[in-house]
């Protein structure tokens, strides 16, 4: 209980210095020295211990199972196991704002620290506008969701925290996403300053490239790892769905991409200067727009904690009033100075870059309209309708296929003004990816057409990049390494999908399914009872083609605490080809209703995910050029 | 007549003007044929003539509704007022049960027959998905 008082008290204090920071940093604003005032790192650091505090107390309430705390009454359990305990803290509405706020400050404070060859006023500017966010978000804590909320008579024990959130995965997927998200936030007041400053620039491009990078980072392994979890939590069998909840996350991911590849622009050639604010404006704008949507109880799912309006209330005013404030300061503070594109020329690295942003932009929409459309039409008419994935596919994919044949080219090519080098080895490595793709699809029943253009193109951009891998003068290895893991991600996908297989069949215990040769036989079902949940084990021998045989044993968990039924899939993973079975049961009933996948190359959608981030992370090691 | 600059800007202009006007044809356009209505029984009930196009159906489950075979399942999703028989060959989620709210996404036989090919997923044993709320008259 008194750690309760502890964490609530630092959570106020950390309130009252964002906003003396804020007063000492406008008075040191205006001295015309070089330094920044010692009080503002103090002030900083004292925040930053504040809330540390303050998170850590929750997670001392979480470990206690102090049920006087109403946070930890509504999600978490005695029964759990501490690792449970510990990652529920974040596995709940408030406790993963109150992890958001820890982050914030974290990096403002880093950001001080960091930028010490920068202008002061810029600095300075930084630091008021993340505290702008900042204050938002100790109101938003401290008035609509409190996680040291106090409960008498203390309740002897608490609802458990929903099992499928209880996952190794989902442990660390919310740190990671919101320091991606967070890093965003970075990137939003940086670049207002900057503009306020006039600061947009080669020097400033150089500086704001790390953050850019580590959010890019962040956000796509963050994703990666909410997908992994749904593939073997969720049951659905895939790996992505285009839920509302997913396409919020890419939406920022697009962004962010976007200004990832702007920001080389800036830095070699001093152009985009208004598109580079705007991507930031839009990057963290959207990365808000996700927290509003999934918080709010507008979208369901998981992430939908507690439907309370007066939340989302909250957070779109704070969205509007973040929105308007910073169209205004670009709209006063920016001239695009006239130089830009002094030497242009269509055949150039910078146009390809452009062009590069065109599709991000045009997949951005996609996905925003997919996403937007339904709730609009609802508020609107009434009517409730959803977006499938044949929505996103039939718009995406012939797309796609011009954005992989940019990106193998566009790398190549010089900045400023450049010609088409080794036309030759071009056309032949095209031309070996297109006869291979050709064979390749041949053999595969499916629509031949489609697919060979769009592998074609993807093998293209496969080879170009392979090529580059094993010369010996490499221009530059992280963006061949994150282009490589592009493609690779991009095949893998393709042949995923075209070489699924799946059976859903209803089975009794001793039953066999047969069908293309392949059994499927269900030995037994085992019993079992763990300290939280009682589970059903089936064991499935499945047999292929070739005879081979494979045990699988998915399992059932009833949890106690909440009630809740939950799949765990069994997943046999090898280098080729994923095994995936997921069973159920209908109360009452003797059948098990299961779910056989073959799904080939899944491990190398998260293998080329990792290569993705890898070379991102090269980039962020590398010493500067 | 007008400096280099001032054409490239036009080209600019120009190029970028069509790309979002495609852009917002083309997504306009597939959004018309890859949107999914949301229709409770009641709804159904009163419908003029029959659609061929994909459409969700939601309620309760009726409780003693639920027949599994070794390749189907059959139950009726009920709003309290109308109800509709379901015919269903593929995976349920793990909150499928009597008395559940349920969302069938699928094709309309008839009236009273609906063949569907997915049963979306929930995640809350008291959840009821906003649709379902309403379509029951539910607060």
């Amino acid at each position: 209980m008194l750690i309760n008082q502890i964490g609530y008290y630092s959570l106020i204090l950390g309130l009252i210095l964002s906003l003396t920071l804020c007063v000492v940093s406008i008075k040191d604003f205006n001295i015309s020295n070089q330094q920044i005032n010692q009080n503002i790192f103090s002030l900083s650091f004292i925040q930053l211990v504040l809330i540390i505090i303050s998170f850590l107390s929750l997670i001392l309430s979480f470990i206690n199972s102090d049920f006087s705390n109403e946070t930890v009454f509504n999600n978490s359990h005695t029964t759990k196991p501490l690792f449970y305990k510990i990652s529920g803290t974040w596995g709940n509405h408030e406790g993963s704002l109150l992890l958001w706020l820890l982050v914030l400050i974290l990096f403002i404070f880093i950001f001080l620290i960091k930028s010490k060859d920068q202008p002061k006023k810029y600095r300075i500017l930084t630091l008021i506008f993340q505290q702008v966010i900042i204050i938002g978000f100790f109101l938003f804590v401290l008035m609509t969701s409190n996680p040291f909320n106090y409960l008498f008579p203390i309740p002897k024990e608490g609802l458990g925290l929903n099992p499928i959130l209880q996952d190794p995965a989902l442990a660390i997927h919310p740190p990671i996403l919101y320091l991606g998200y967070v890093g965003a936030s970075i990137i939003f007041s940086a670049s207002l300053a900057a503009v306020t400053q006039k600061y947009v620039s080669k020097e400033w491009s150089q500086h704001i490239k790390k953050w850019v990078l580590v959010s890019w980072i962040f956000l796509t392994l963050g994703i990666m790892l909410g997908s992994i979890w749904a593939y073997y939590e969720l049951g659905w069998g895939g790996f992505w769905f285009w839920d509302p909840v997913e396409n919020v996350s890419l939406m920022p991911w697009l962004t962010l991409t976007a200004l990832l590849h702007c920001i080389i622009v800036l830095e070699r050639r001093s152009a985009l200067k208004s598109w580079i604010i705007i991507l930031s404006i839009a990057t963290f704008t959207l990365s808000m727009c996700g927290t509003f949507l999934v918080r709010s109880g507008i979208l369901n799912s998981v992430h939908t904690f507690a439907n309370d309006p007066s939340r989302g209330v909250f957070i779109l005013i704070f969205l509007f009033v973040l929105i308007i404030l910073s169209l205004a300061i670009f709209f006063l503070f920016h001239k695009e100075s006239d130089k830009n594109f002094k030497n242009f020329f269509w055949l150039s690295r910078e146009t390809s870059i452009l062009i590069n942003n065109w599709f991000m932009m045009y997949f951005l929409s996609v996905v925003l309209i997919g996403t937007i459309y339904p709730i609009f039409l609802d508020v609107v008419s009434n009517e409730k309708i959803s977006v499938g994935p044949p929505f996103y596919h039939k718009l995406m994919a012939p797309f796609l296929v011009i954005f992989l044949l940019f990106m193998s080219v566009g790398p190549k090519f010089k900045w400023i003004k450049s010609k088409i080098e080794n036309k030759n080895s071009l056309i032949i490595t095209f031309f070996v990816s297109v006869m291979l793709t050709f064979f390749i699809v041949k053999n595969l029943n499916t629509d031949l057409l489609f697919y060979t253009v769009l592998i074609s193109a993807a093998f293209f951009l496969f080879f170009m990049t392979l090529k580059e891998l094993f010369i010996k003068k490499i221009n530059d290895i992280s963006q061949t390494i994150a282009h490589f893991g592009f493609s690779l991600l991009i095949l893998s996908i393709l042949f995923n999908s075209i070489l699924s297989s799946e059976v859903i069949t209803n089975i009794k215990i001793g039953e066999k399914y047969s069908y293309n040769k392949k059994e499927i036989f269900l030995k037994k079902a085992i019993e079992k009872k763990e300290s939280n949940f009682n589970s059903i084990i089936a064991h499935f021998l499945i047999r292929d083609e070739n005879g081979k045989i494979v045990e699988l044993k998915p399992e059932i968990r009833i949890y106690n605490q909440p009630e809740i039924v939950t799949s765990e899939a069994a997943i046999k993973t090898t280098l080729l080809k994923d095994q995936f079975l997921v069973m159920n049961i209908v109360k009452g009933n003797d059948y098990f209703n299961i779910r056989y996948q073959v799904k080939p190359f899944m491990i190398w959608i998260w293998i080329s995910v990792l290569l993705l981030s890898f070379g991102g992370i090269i980039s962020l090691l590398k010493k500067k050029i | 007549m007008y400096g280099k600059k001032v054409k490239l800007r036009f080209i600019f202009l120009v190029l970028i003007l069509a790309s979002v006007i495609l852009t917002v044809f083309l997504i306009l356009q597939s959004l018309k044929e890859n949107v999914v209505y949301f229709q409770s029984p009641s709804e159904i009930k009163s419908l003029e003539e029959l659609n061929k196009k994909k459409i969700r159906v939601g309620g309760m489950v009726k409780e003693r509704s639920v027949f599994i075979n070794s390749n189907e399942i059959n139950f009726i999703i009920t709003d309290f007022k109308n109800e509709i028989n379901v015919i269903y060959s593929g995976a349920v989620p793990n909150l499928f049960a009597e008395g559940k709210g349920v969302v069938a996404e699928g094709f309309l036989k008839d009236k009273n027959y609906f063949s569907a090919t997915k049963i979306l997923a929930k995640h809350d044993e008291n959840y009821k998905p906003p649709e379902v709320k309403e379509a029951i008259g539910d607060k």
